[in-house]
């Protein structure tokens, strides 16, 4: 039985991070917020950077409720389409020169989103996480947390379901 | 009285420097009701093939105009923040058009606001999204 050898890790990473990037920076209210991605494995996590123009309430100050759902939401969407992606882009199926070129598949589209406020966002860099815990060949259902400075103290938590895209596009 | 706090809510909403980066415009504001609109602009898109509005930003629009309806409440003291809010995402907006939202307060206790809101575009029988949500109502010592 031949084995075929494994490939060299710089071309296994350029092909998640061109997918990540084609996914991610794409978006224009993606940069318009600021969002970035840290990937570890097929791992997210999301990073939205203070900036003045974040706040909701000037008087304490704390970041927009909109701000953090909006957060929410990319993150799930973003870490949904990324697991969605991953069997294509590791068996090479998505080519790095078309994932480079941002051709992509229809992404989820949302269905519902539910965010739940449990403290308010400080001024402070937040980050998020996304976990899928379903994904079936139609629907998908998306668990999302943020926190700042306390990974145990989260700012906020959503649960969201998405409309897959057809496989015939 | 009414009128008052509708001036505060609008001066309050008119102050909030996300509203003012997404060029948020309430049209009108009082006893529990608020109407925002939020023009359409290439850095709000979501999905760069269609040109469609993100869903956050219509979230954004959803969670300030609620805010508002809630802080124009007859029985509400000026303050309020998000405890929970549900969006229903019935369609794509229009690339281009203004997506104007309609939050009521419906319901209002010492400690809990209930409010429904719509978001829509130029075409007003098919709304974009719908929301529901429980905001806080801050009493003032």
């Amino acid at each position: 039985m031949t084995r075929r050898p494994p490939e060299p890790v710089q071309v296994v990473k350029q092909r998640r991070d061109a997918a990540l990037t084609a996914l991610a920076d794409r978006v224009p209210y993606i940069a318009f917020l600021g969002i970035r991605f840290d990937r570890r494995g097929d791992e997210l996590t999301a990073l939205l950077p203070f900036r003045d123009e974040l706040i909701g309430n000037p008087f304490l100050p704390a970041i927009h409720g909109g701000v953090t759902a909006a957060f929410l939401e990319v993150t799930a969407i973003i870490s949904l389409s990324y697991v969605w992606l991953w069997e294509d882009v590791e068996s090479g199926a998505l080519k790095l020169e078309d994932l480079e070129a941002g051709t992509l598949p229809r992404l989820p589209k949302t269905i519902d989103f539910t965010v739940d406020y449990l403290r308010s966002g400080l001024p402070r860099d937040a980050y998020a996480r996304a976990r899928v815990t379903r994904s079936g060949r139609r629907y998908a259902s998306v668990q999302a947390e943020a926190w700042q400075d306390n990974r145990d103290r989260p700012m906020a938590q959503a649960t969201a379901h998405f409309l897959m895209p057809r496989p015939d596009g | 009285m009414t009128a008052d706090k509708a001036r505060i809510a609008r001066q309050f909403i008119d102050a909030i420097p996300h509203a003012r980066a997404l060029d948020m415009k309430i049209t009108e504001i009082g006893d529990g009701f608020a109407r925002i609109e939020m023009p359409y602009a290439p850095h709000l898109v979501g999905d760069p093939q269609t040109g469609v509005i993100h869903g956050g930003a219509v979230s954004a629009l959803m969670d300030t105009c609620g805010g508002a309806a809630v802080m124009s409440h007859p029985a509400s003291p000026a303050a309020t923040a998000t405890i929970d809010l549900r969006i229903e995402y019935m369609r794509g907006a229009t690339p281009g058009q203004t997506i104007v939202a309609e939050a009521t307060c419906h319901h209002i206790t010492r400690a809990v606001a209930f409010v429904r809101a719509v978001a829509m575009d130029d075409d007003r029988d098919r709304p974009v999204a719908t929301a529901t949500g429980a905001f806080t109502v801050e009493q003032t010592s």
